[in-house]
């Protein structure tokens, strides 16, 4: 089931209603907990192909996970709280036309389209590994451009000492907004060493296509060494701060999810531990995997964190 | 047939065919028979189907009594049994699913688990408490006990307590499931102790020679259960 695809022609792809002939039925059990498994959560149809290079230096040699995987099981709170929710919810976002608007410690501000965004950065492949607070993960060919090179053309000033990013709050769209699971909208926010990072990827697409809806569409942000959540999606706000943001999770639940949240297997969350990972699409009897620091990133990024305490800031 | 040969031959075997079909569709998910899936996260669905369907089979065992009593079906009482009988049969999957598929035998995991996490600790009480009541439920232990079957059977209401409470902690953001579960759990529980009270007062105004409620588990009368 989980076979690698690298670069896909249209006409190889299976319809998404031939891919999913196998409905699951219901038992009908007296007392069954199990209406979760009827749900056969939509592959959405490819996107518009990207123009883009591939970038081997920065990716993992791991076989990718399957379209389907990564486009059905999500966590996007925005669109419903169970992993099939995004996928059979995410139609009503609207990805076009999209703006983001750039304030804060910088010298250029303003309101920017997403084409204004684009304009002059080159794509490029990167396959990824992406790790959820929740241990299990995914390895993903994003598509995308360093976050950096989007940044420095806003010419941030010295009191920007950290990158805030907001998702879209709007509850038309994202009708899981109306439920107040978290704060809305969601906020996220990086050190400014950390959004430089030849690693942060600003993305775009996947499998070479326009990104769906449901993995964060139209642009989102990738920070591979720290737990997923930091990965926001959506994004309609960038703001240059000079104080810590106040991100989502951490607002919510100060002692569970923290700023920083680098994938540690040392640190555990209270309620579970993070020393191993479950690989989604891996057979049903496959050992757990041992998790990685810095989701194996370690080399890349961990002259960033020398000298900090990594289980007070966590 | 009359009612006793009803619940014999045809509703027991139905409740117990109701009651092998979740694990039924959650191994054919499990192996991809008959078109079910576990999806992507095949460990943790079926980790979390077993513990639902457990909590689902606990909350039917305390629904037996107010049923029975608001529409006057006495005999539905048969089928406590084995409803509280699958309850622990789920419960022991769920926590062979979580020991072998999860922590993969690691004891000493499972020792730090059930130490440091909280609602691991409950959940592996309600566990534990679960075993004297499941090796209790045989016609000869209620006899052998008499009363004190009662007594000890009433240890589910701290079970099904103890078994919320572990899927309220579990649950990473979303509680509103978990606060269904609770609710149905207190209005259950409600029922019991509101006619407690109205029993009690009952017994305090009436006679002492009409107050002999027994108060002894269902075997004593011959034809109460199978």
């Amino acid at each position: 089931m989980s076979t690698r695809v690298p670069r896909i022609a249209p006409s190889e792809i299976t319809p998404a209603e031939v891919y999913f002939s196998r409905r699951a039925l219901l038992a009908g059990a007296l007392a069954s907990g199990v209406s979760a498994l009827a749900h056969a959560s939509r592959v959405p149809p490819l996107g518009e192909p990207l123009d883009y290079s591939r970038n081997k230096s920065l990716s993992v040699s791991e076989a990718p996970n399957t379209y389907e995987e990564i486009t059905t099981y999500n966590n996007f709170y925005e669109f419903g709280t169970d992993k099939q929710d995004p996928s059979e919810n995410a139609s009503s976002l609207h990805a076009r036309p999209w703006s983001v608007r750039v304030d804060g410690e910088a010298e250029v501000r303003g309101t920017f389209t997403l084409e204004d965004i684009l304009k002059g950065q080159s794509l490029e492949e990167r396959i990824y590994r992406f790790r959820c607070v929740e241990a299990w993960s995914l390895v993903v060919p994003w598509v995308g451009f360093p976050l950096a090179s989007l940044l420095a053309r806003f010419k941030p000033t010295s009191r920007a000492k950290y990158v805030e990013f907001t998702t879209l709050y709007d509850v038309h769209q994202m009708p899981g907004e109306r439920v107040a699971i978290l704060n809305w909208p969601y906020v996220e926010g990086l050190r400014m060493d950390e959004a430089m990072h030849p690693l942060t990827l600003m993305v775009v697409g996947l499998y070479g296509r326009v990104l769906p809806n449901q993995d964060g569409a139209p642009l989102r942000l990738i920070v591979p060494w720290k737990y997923g959540f930091k990965s926001i999606k959506s994004i309609v706000r960038i703001r240059f701060a000079d104080t810590q943001p106040r991100t989502a999770w951490n607002v919510a639940t100060p002692h569970e999810y923290g700023f920083y949240a680098n994938v540690n297997p040392q640190v555990d969350h209270p309620r579970w531990s993070q020393a191993t990972e479950r690989r989604i699409g891996a057979p049903f009897l496959a050992a757990r995997r041992p998790t990685l620091p810095f989701n194996g990133y370690v080399a890349e990024v961990a002259s960033l964190y020398a000298g900090m305490d990594l289980r007070r800031n966590f | 047939m009359n009612v006793t040969q009803r619940y014999r031959y045809l509703y027991k075997p139905l409740v117990f065919v109701a009651g092998i079909a979740p694990l039924v569709w959650l191994v054919c998910g499990a192996f991809g028979w008959l078109g079910a899936s576990l999806g992507a996260d095949p460990v943790k669905k079926l980790e979390h189907e077993c513990g639902k369907t457990a909590l689902n089979f606990l909350l039917l065992t305390l629904a037996v009594t107010p049923v029975k009593n608001l529409l006057g079906l006495p005999q539905l009482l048969r089928l406590r049994r084995m409803l509280g009988l699958f309850a622990f049969f789920y419960v022991v999957v769920h926590f062979s699913v979580y020991l072998v598929l999860d922590l993969e035998l690691n004891w000493s995991t499972l020792g730090t688990d059930i130490a440091k996490r909280p609602y691991i600790t409950i959940g592996f009480t309600a566990l534990l408490l679960l075993i004297p009541l499941a090796a209790t439920s045989t016609n000869g232990m209620m006899r052998r006990l008499g009363r004190r079957w009662t007594s000890l059977h009433r240890l589910v209401y701290l079970i099904a307590i103890l078994g919320v409470w572990h899927f309220y902690w579990q649950v990473k953001r979303d509680v509103r499931e978990p606060l269904i579960y609770a609710g149905i759990l207190a209005l259950l529980l409600l029922y019991r102790l509101v006619r407690s009270r109205l029993t009690a007062r009952a017994a305090a105004s009436a006679p002492a020679h009409l107050t002999s409620r027994s108060r002894v588990g269902p075997s004593l009368r011959p034809s109460a259960s199978d």
